[in-house]
């Protein structure tokens, strides 16, 4: 386990563009020339990218690529795939859904909080 | 008891009674170890389960944050760099780390993100205009993604907790509810086996010293009998009469042949204690 987390060292992004952007800048992209290791954020455009596209990213960060430690989601777009969101268990890559510029976060909605909450007993 | 449940399938003898009173001794300490694994692991869970709580709320600010400060940049740049940032993506500068805690035998992944010192991919963004907006919200968003590590972080462990609790109070009920109520079956089988060997046992000697005691009251009827014929009839010969008195002496009853011992007699003796060599 230990060698397969060390192999793991970047986050991964699926969102909008505005918070593309932010994290880029931040400096967390990698654009590689490796196949099927291009690039590792999906810049998701309203009318351009589609459904499909987002899902082949997200099985492609999750389990075809194996050195993506996080994947930062937007909670929209996670929406759009809640299912596949919702029935991820692994601990690796971890998931971590966040809010964009125009939708604030909801927090009933993570998959992760869903569960925090059942276990409160609420 | 010994009947009822299920129990192992093993012969009911002493060695595996005590073989089996210390497979059931290390079961039931291995029930309280994981007891007690489980209790520990509960309260790293719960005091995780806080953090993360608190983390995603705290995330949902932290990023509002850095979405205000992008809004400064596009302001101050004029127009979209989304296109320009995007382009001029080449290496992460932004990693992380996975350094691993272990908690009672779990190990508990955590992230840690690293700056590489390298010069970044956007030294030249915002060259023309708004560079100082640029810096300053690059510095916003790599505050904002530690926050993210740290919550990935926080959830990884979450999951993690999470599996293993759930694997150790399944393997802590199948010990008490299913491993040590089978040893006990079984304890509780041998027993009462053993105990009804012992009964059988017990019976079986009553039985063979109440045959003895008849036939030894039988042989000393006929011994009686013989010594009335022998008075009755005095003109007998010695040398029978010893081998018969030694005869009645190993059966433990010397008293009997004082009276003499006809030939009759004997053989009567001599058939009676080949019906004893039997037994």
């Amino acid at each position: 386990m230990a060698e397969a987390m060390n192999k793991r060292a970047l986050i991964a992004t699926i969102a909008d563009e505005d918070t593309v952007t932010g994290l880029l800048l931040a400096g967390v992209g990698q654009v590689t020339s490796e196949k099927g290791k291009e690039t590792n954020f999906l810049t998701v455009q309203p009318g351009k990218t589609s459904v499909e596209d987002i899902e082949a990213a997200f099985d492609k960060f999750t389990s075809a690529r194996d050195d993506i430690a996080i994947l930062l989601i937007n909670q929209h777009l996670a929406d759009l795939i809640r299912y596949k969101v919702d029935s991820y268990t692994d601990a690796f890559p971890a998931i971590l859904e966040i809010p964009s510029k125009d939708h604030p976060y909801d927090p009933e909605k993570d998959s992760v909080l869903k569960r925090v909450r059942r276990l409160f007993g609420e | 008891m010994s009947g009822q449940g299920s129990r192992e399938a093993i012969f009911p003898t002493r060695m595996n009674l005590t073989l089996t009173k210390q497979r059931l001794k290390g079961a039931q300490t291995g029930h309280s170890l994981l007891a007690k694994k489980r209790d520990a692991l509960m309260n790293r869970f719960r005091a995780i389960l806080r953090k993360v709580d608190e983390a995603k709320r705290l995330m949902g600010r932290v990023l509002q944050l850095a979405s205000f400060s992008l809004a400064e940049v596009t302001y101050a740049t004029g127009g979209e760099i989304g296109y320009q940032v995007q382009e001029s993506v080449r290496q992460a500068s932004y990693t992380v780390r996975a350094k691993s805690e272990n908690v009672s035998g779990v190990m508990l992944p955590a992230f840690e993100g690293v700056r590489s010192k390298e010069g970044n991919d956007f030294n030249l963004t915002g060259l023309s205009r708004g560079g100082q907006q640029v810096q300053r919200c690059r510095e916003t968003y790599v505050k904002a993604v530690g926050t993210l590590v740290e919550l990935a972080s926080l959830q990884t462990a979450f999951m993690i907790l999470d599996e293993v609790i759930k694997a150790t109070n399944r393997r802590v009920n199948a010990i008490e509810h299913v491993v040590i109520p089978r040893l006990e079956n079984t304890v509780a089988y041998i027993n009462s086996e053993l105990d009804e060997m012992d009964r059988e046992e017990f019976f079986r000697l009553k039985k063979i010293q109440g045959k003895k005691k008849r036939d030894t009251e039988e042989a000393d009827a006929a011994a009686d009998a013989a010594a009335q014929a022998a008075a009755a009839n005095p003109s007998q010969e010695e040398a029978p009469g010893m081998n018969s008195r030694t005869g009645k002496e190993e059966r433990e009853n010397p008293d009997d042949g004082v009276g003499g011992g006809d030939a009759g007699g004997r053989d009567m003796l001599d058939q009676h204690k080949d019906e004893d060599v039997i037994f």
